[in-house]
């Protein structure tokens, strides 16, 4: 509201002359462009903490039962003894690694940050729709934050039921010690997220509908504007239907109610819950879950977009497609969720419809994959660390797409549900890809955000090794999956009991994986030390550093409140005019009128 | 503590020698006036080479990963049904392999071939509908194939067994299996959860001396502490002195057990023992599970805490033991453990049943041997453990357990049928005159008591 207010006042000079306090600015700030920064910085934070913990479980798993000094320094002797993790922590790591990584670098994080920073940016509006809204969202999600991470820290340990925390095991305190506190808070930690992802969407959704400056049809937004768009439909449509699940969730472990829980004798105590059905809670997660799936990717795949484009010097190819493409994965990861249920006991007629529905979701993703090889074709391609990145991002997300057909099969996916493959699979295509598309955003975006460059150099490095280290990481995972390894074990040297030719193949690959992943940690503190040093020393940016179309790119340097000085620009074409023929320079910014008899682009 | 030190000493150093690292760096780019937006010619094909050396590495590392670990682990399926799968996940791995190969081949290298060349402007290429047409109706045509293939594999797995399918009952638990074959009658004896006695009943079966002995303890157990009378005496002593707090919990507690027994004596007014025999035949197998190559096999799968999956990654089979309800599978187990022990070349080899849904701290470890035994040795157990007359020749030991006498060894298999009538085990302590007080009160509650809530 607060920019449709300065509109009307036409008092646009004012904009940033007016003092702010500290506060203001810094904290409880409600300009878009800090609260995309504190959601950027939460998120890192969050990252890092996740990494961290998959580091200290890929280590139990390459070398199960060996001490080690890494493991106990950050797990100590309470749950881990002698350095060697206790079961129930490992369980612990798991799901909280999951969790963090899913919903809070790359929900959280990643829709946070770039729709914050780029809704009104490139859609030439002074600020959200609700700028108080705004800053509600990003404190909702720094408190989640704080309980998630808090709940590492109490004594019977964090939620120990996988990310996905399926009841009875997520509700009964006495079947593992991370149900009890752990899991409480982890529910509450979620409620708050939800609210903050709603909070967040619905101003993104308002934001991009009304808020548009002139000539901003939406057939002229560039492809960011519609991935954020439609995520943010998802996450208005999916979320609240999570909240249900929580609370119905809450409610069977604080009040003794019975919805997803029959006919349990736990610890020898025969529970009275009765009627209930642990597959409700399935079929409502997962009513999230997949969608949140694309929540993830169509954001990373957005800023890919612009990102390939620009460094391509090429219009992205077939915009109308890849806005169908949008659309349809939005409106088809509605009806897919029953996939994560096939081995659930449902009905085998219900399995085949969605096998069928979630097949489909695969001819959208082909037709993306083809138009960014498409637009790379005849290109002049620049490598920026962002351009690395996206290229990385399409090809894990070829990479890691395919193998979903597989998943999606259900006579196949009877032999390998809840294998490593599955792991491997949605790490490459949900966890790779979009990481992918973050880091190419902060590479690509981090001028605009700090107004100052990062080290281009220490960004190629970043790329190579993350992009070797991942690969490294997960590809081999396939394999293990595929011998039929079942994923969330402790210890894989229960295969010497019955097949000690697969457990050494295990072993040997879980090996090679926990040093890739290692290599590619490490290989991260290249751009967390890139990123801090350039927020702090990097060189001054010019306006408009990667010669973009969009209308990002025209603002000033240095941030004001309204984004413009004077009047909001005008916008006269797509965003993709790259190499236009008639032009000299090899790109026509948004705000450029068509000339004479000239052709708009799509 | 010293490694830390000298590790986080490490760390501090190095971050220190990067930050100094790179204050050269900007000053080399001051003085050559480098902007750090513009690339330079030798970056782009710097990186251009390092895509097409990527693509080598990535193509190089899946094909030695194939070639190394492609079929370990794997092998051969050990299930009719399986055959079918394992041909159509060929058929499925050579689609997508052949699509990842060329995709990516394309995207790497498009990404060396088009870097920048001083000079040489992009195409300006927007779109163009045939292309776009090409790769919305090739994969489409392609899915459809793969959406047929499967549906046919996936409805010929999950149709009904047919008659001659042996019943089998795989019970999980935190964290053990235990399969229940259905006898001689291959019908399953049925069960209720509350029924289950951690010693007598851990199968929770429904005869009519489990219901009756359920309501026993349930009413008066021998040092059942949770048992109504226990509760009832407790709370209406006037001897014993309690806080609140206590006295809440054990009012909660005794309600509950209320709640319960009403249940137990409907299941009583409604049970037909007709159904007993089901149950009475009944095989109970803890330690491995013993299948008959070739023979058909309906598993019916039950949990009594937590989900847990029953995983026979051999023989392609996987279903979800959820509280609550029954699930299914069936399949026909076609290589005898020996024959695959050949196959494999490896004596060591066995079947294994794998619990793979999450499921406590020793999920891990939470499997069951399964051997398949070819037809003759399969009778031979059978014999051994389940004599044709029907009842099986067993003898009770002091705490009223089941031991069943095998060939002059003893085998153990907890029958759920732990006592016939009139012999109650479950209360050593009561003497026979007490318990005929017990029972014939029980009778009166029986017919007289039931509450008229119907359907609780």
């Amino acid at each position: 509201m607060a920019a449709v207010a300065h509109d009307a006042s036409g008092h646009h000079d004012d904009h940033g002359h007016h003092e702010e306090s500290f506060v203001s600015k810094y904290i409880f700030s409600q300009d878009h462009k800090m609260i995309a920064k504190q959601f950027l910085m939460t998120a890192i934070f969050m990252g890092v903490v996740a990494m961290l913990l998959s580091i200290l479980f890929r280590i139990q798993l390459a070398w199960p039962g060996e001490s080690s000094d890494f493991v106990s320094f950050f797990l100590g002797d309470t749950w881990a003894p002698g350095g060697v993790m206790k079961e129930d922590m490992y369980l612990g790591l798991v799901t909280i690694h999951g969790t963090i990584m899913v919903f809070f670098l790359l929900t959280g994080g990643l829709s946070g940050t770039f729709s914050n920073l780029l809704i009104p940016l490139q859609l030439g509006a002074r600020d959200m729709a609700s700028g108080f809204l705004n800053m509600l969202s990003f404190w909702f999600f720094f408190v989640s934050s704080l309980i998630m991470f808090g709940s590492l820290f109490i004594e019977t340990g964090p939620a120990m039921a996988g990310w996905t925390i399926y009841p009875p095991l997520s509700a009964l305190p006495q079947a593992i010690s991370g149900s009890g506190l752990g899991m409480t808070l982890w529910l509450f930690s979620m409620a708050i997220f939800i609210a903050s992802s709603l909070i967040g969407s619905l101003n993104y959704i308002v934001t991009v509908l009304n808020l548009r400056t002139k000539g901003m049809t939406m057939t002229r937004m560039p492809l960011t504007i519609w991935a954020f768009f439609v995520t943010a439909i998802l996450g208005v449509l999916s979320f609240p239907v999570l909240l249900s699940a929580v609370v119905l969730l809450i409610m069977d472990r604080l009040a003794g109610t019975s919805f997803y829980l029959s006919d349990i004798i736990v610890n020898g105590e025969m529970l009275t819950q009765h009627g209930g059905s642990p597959l409700l809670f399935q079929h409502l997660f997962w009513f999230l879950g997949h969608p949140e799936v694309y929540i993830v990717l169509l954001p990373a795949l957005g800023l890919s977009s612009e990102v390939i484009a620009t460094n391509s010097r090429k219009p992205i190819f077939g915009y109308r497609a890849m806005i169908g493409s949008i659309l349809a994965i939005g409106f088809l990861s509605f009806i897919v969720w029953a996939h994560h249920m096939f081995i659930t006991g449902m009905n085998p007629f219900l399995g085949s419809v969605f096998v069928f529905t979630t097949l489909l979701i695969a001819i959208p993703s082909a037709v993306k994959v083809f138009n960014y090889i498409t637009t790379l074709w005849k290109g002049s391609i620049v490598y920026t660390p962002a351009m690395l990145f996206a290229i990385g991002l399409v090809s894990t997300f070829i990479t890691g797409g395919v193998t979903g057909i597989i998943l999606a099969d259900a006579a196949l996916d009877i032999a390998i549900h809840d294998t490593y493959f599955v792991v491997a699979h949605f790490h490459v295509v949900m966890g790779l890809s979009a990481v992918f598309g973050m880091f190419a955003g902060v590479y690509h975006w981090f001028p605009k955000m700090f107004g100052k460059m990062m080290n281009t150099r220490l960004g190629y490095a970043h790329f190579w090794v993350t992009i070797v280290g991942a690969y490294g990481v997960f590809f081999p995972m396939h394999f293990v999956g595929i011998a039929g390894a079942p994923r969330r074990y402790y210890d894989y040297t229960v295969y010497n009991d019955f097949d000690p030719a697969t457990g050494d193949m295990m072993m040997d690959l879980n090996v090679i994986i926990t040093m890739f992943a290692i290599f590619a940690a490490v290989g991260q503190l290249l751009f967390l030390f890139n990123f801090f040093y350039s927020v702090a020393r990097g060189p001054k940016t010019v306006q408009n550093p990667w010669s973009g179309t969009t209308l990002e790119w025209t603002t000033p340097v240095e941030h004001i409140h309204g984004n413009w000085h004077g009047e909001l620009p005008t916008v006269h074409r797509w965003p993709y005019d790259y190499s236009k023929p008639g032009y000299d320079v090899d790109f026509v910014p948004q705000i450029v009128p068509l000339r004479e008899g000239e052709e708009e682009g799509h | 503590m010293v490694t830390k030190l000298v590790i986080l000493l490490v760390i501090v150093l190095g971050v220190v020698a990067l930050a100094q690292l790179m204050r050269v760096y900007e000053l080399s780019s001051k003085l050559t006036k480098k902007v750090e937006s513009d690339i330079s010619n030798r970056d782009n094909r710097f990186n251009a080479k390092m895509m097409m050396a990527f693509m080598v590495l990535l193509f190089g590392g899946f094909i030695w990963l194939m070639l190394k670990y492609g079929w370990t682990g794997r092998g051969i399926a050990a299930s009719v049904h399986g055959r079918e799968t394992d041909w159509l996940m060929d058929l499925n791995l050579i689609i997508i392999i052949a699509v990842f190969f060329l995709t990516n081949a394309l995207l790497f290298g498009f990404a060396y071939k088009y870097v920048k060349k001083p000079g040489v402007p992009a195409l300006y290429y927007p779109h163009n509908n045939k292309l776009e047409m090409i790769w919305t109706v090739v994969p489409a045509v392609v899915l459809a194939v793969i959406i047929i293939l499967g549906l046919r594999v996936w409805n010929t797995t999950t149709d009904p067994a047919g008659k001659e399918a042996i019943r089998v009952e795989l019970f999980s638990k935190q964290f053990d299996w235990t399969a229940r074959y259905s006898g001689m009658d291959n019908k399953l004896g049925r069960f209720d959860y509350k029924l289950t006695h951690e010693e007598n009943n851990p199968l929770a079966l429904m005869t009519t001396e489990t219901i009756d002995s359920a309501i026993l303890y349930m009413e008066d157990g021998y040092l059942n502490t949770k048992s109504i009378h226990y509760l009832e005496t407790t709370l209406n002593d006037p001897n014993i002195v309690m806080n609140s707090d206590d006295r809440d919990l054990m009012m909660v507690e005794l309600s509950r057990r209320e709640r319960l027994i009403r249940m137990l004596y409907q299941m009583k007014k409604r049970h037909d023992d007709k159904i007993d025999t089901n149950a009475y035949d009944d095989i109970i197998q803890t330690d491995t599970l013993y299948l008959c190559v070739d023979q058909e096999y309906e598993m019916n799968f039950r949990s009594k805490d937590v989900i847990h999956s029953a995983y026979f990654p051999h023989f392609r089979v996987q279903m979800n033991n959820v509280p609550g309800m029954t699930t299914r599978f069936k399949f026909t187990p076609d290589v005898s453990t020996e024959e695959m022990k050949k196959i494999k070349g490896d004596e060591n080899f066995n079947y294994i049943l794998m619990c793979n849904k999450i499921c406590g701290g020793a999920h891990y470890k939470m499997k069951m041997l399964v051997e398949v035994l070819d037809a003759k040795t399969y009778d031979e157990w059978m014999n051994g453990v389940y004599r044709k007359d029907g009842k099986g020749k067993y003898v009770l030991d002091n705490k009223g357990k089941k031991i069943l006498l095998k060939r002059g060894k003893v085998h153990e298999a907890t029958f759920a049928h732990t006592y016939k009538k009139g012999e109650n085990t479950l209360l050593p302590t009561t003497t026979q005159s007490e318990l005929e007080a017990l029972k014939v009160e029980l009778e009166k509650k029986a017919n007289l008591d039931i509450p008229s809530t119907d359907g609780n």
